[in-house]
């Protein structure tokens, strides 16, 4: 009920130029909160009670290291060729010493964990971010991004197990992941929000403009 | 006893003015490290006592926190609009509910440590950016940067962004929606009605 007054007036009042298409984003939003609501979220709340820290952390780690070799990929095409090495030895250290990338023993060394990918290398190369869109399941993207994801999806080691059953466990296994790390968000969000869709949206959008300058980005004019 | 009355009034505003002398990367190191350090101690505070977050956070954070200036930002272009009654109740409310968000997230992200970016400055900059990270030696590394500019009463911090997220400009299109369906005062009844829906609930919840 709340969604859909909220809809209506998403699309009587002034539009966001980055949102052109708001109503429909809406909609795919409120799909994708309840799906969260009754099945992503408590999967995650479950899995979050159920392992004990360092085995989550083991998790987490050993997903970001298959994505420490595409972190260095994009680094490279980004022009950083400092950080692609330091991404790949982190790769190396990690898969070997680090027992499948399960111990992250490459931060303990030193050596700095990155995070780049193809929708960041998009906009370094000087792709505009194009207009906001809502995805099912995958959530906030813009047009820039969306493509990059593609680019990630077709590359990643994990969507190219031949094993059907390994890779969907592979996959969900790191939704869940992914999502029990961001639990502790959840409340914040819901105490800061006015309206969760623009507050989402805006975060998402500030944080990927930031990402492609490295934690830089031109401050915007302030409006006084 | 005159006399230590003086001496006394001296001290106090000795140690008043080294808080607005002291450089803006200074202050917010010294800030940081001491509620880390209060909080590491406050089982109270571990335990999810949002009053008592939020009593710390009123002692020890918010004296350095410029409440109008991050309004008049996140209002932006409708500030304008606003009367100066309206302005004094927006910097109000606004104000709680950042407060209220933040002293949540201290009892969420404890046992932190922070590293302090390299911080350069030219004499005469009124208005400079404290680079940080949480946690920098994990896998996810949280960076936290801090916007102060020179005010009377020194440096103040008049925009915090996590992750590259300013926690202020992020209201903009919220607010502006707001205004453009109520005006003034129906951003004024929701941001409102959002401090009022938390209260109480925070503790029960937990």
């Amino acid at each position: 009920m709340a969604s859909w007054a909220m809809l209506l007036a998403g699309q009587a009042c002034a539009q966001d130029p980055r949102d052109p298409i708001e109503g429909f984003n809406r909609a795919v939003f409120a799909f994708n909160e309840g799906l969260d609501t009754f099945l992503i979220r408590p999967l995650a709340q479950g899995y979050d009670a159920v392992l004990p820290g360092p085995v989550r952390t083991g998790v987490g780690n050993f997903y970001n290291n298959i994505g420490d070799l595409f972190v260095s990929v994009n680094s490279l095409l980004q022009g950083k060729p400092g950080d692609a090495v330091g991404d790949a030895s982190r790769f190396v250290f990690n898969s070997t010493f680090g027992i499948a990338g399960i111990f992250d023993v490459a931060s303990e060394m030193g050596i700095e964990k990155h995070d780049e990918d193809f929708g960041q290398t998009l906009g370094r190369w000087g792709a505009g971010p194009g207009p906001y869109l809502v995805l099912p399941v995958y959530g906030p993207r813009n047009v820039r991004d969306a493509a990059g994801l593609v680019l990630d999806a077709s590359t990643d080691p994990v969507g190219g197990i031949d094993h059907v059953p390994t890779r969907n466990t592979l996959t969900a296994l790191r939704l869940v992941n992914q999502r029990a790390n961001l639990l502790p968000a959840d409340k914040i969000i819901e105490e800061a929000a006015l309206d969760k869709y623009s507050y989402l949206r805006d975060a998402y959008l500030q944080r990927r403009q930031s990402l492609v300058f490295d934690g830089r980005p031109p401050r915007e004019p302030e409006a006084e | 006893m005159k006399r230590l009355f003086a001496i006394l009034a001296g001290l106090l505003s000795v140690t008043l003015a080294t808080a607005q002398d002291m450089a803006p990367d200074v202050l917010v190191r010294s800030v940081s490290n001491d509620v880390l350090e209060i909080v590491r101690k406050d089982k109270d505070i571990q335990s999810g006592n949002l009053r008592k977050a939020v009593e710390l956070a009123e002692a020890k954070v918010l004296p350095h926190f410029d409440f109008p200036h991050m309004t008049r930002l996140a209002v932006a272009k409708d500030w304008r609009k606003a009367t100066p009654e309206q302005q004094k109740i927006l910097v109000d409310e606004f104000r709680t509910l950042l407060v209220r968000t933040y002293s949540k997230a201290f009892v969420e992200y404890r046992n932190q440590a922070i590293n302090f970016k390299p911080f350069k400055m030219q004499p005469g900059d009124t208005d400079v950016l404290v680079r940080t990270v949480v946690n920098p030696s994990s896998p996810n590394p949280v960076q936290i940067d801090y916007n102060l500019d020179m005010t009377e009463q020194g440096w103040k911090v008049y925009d915090i962004a996590v992750g590259g997220v300013s926690l202020v400009t992020n209201y903009r299109s919220s607010f502006a929606q707001e205004v453009s369906a109520g005006g003034i005062d129906g951003l004024i009844g929701s941001l409102r009605a959002k401090n009022k829906s938390g209260d109480g609930t925070v503790a029960a919840k937990r």
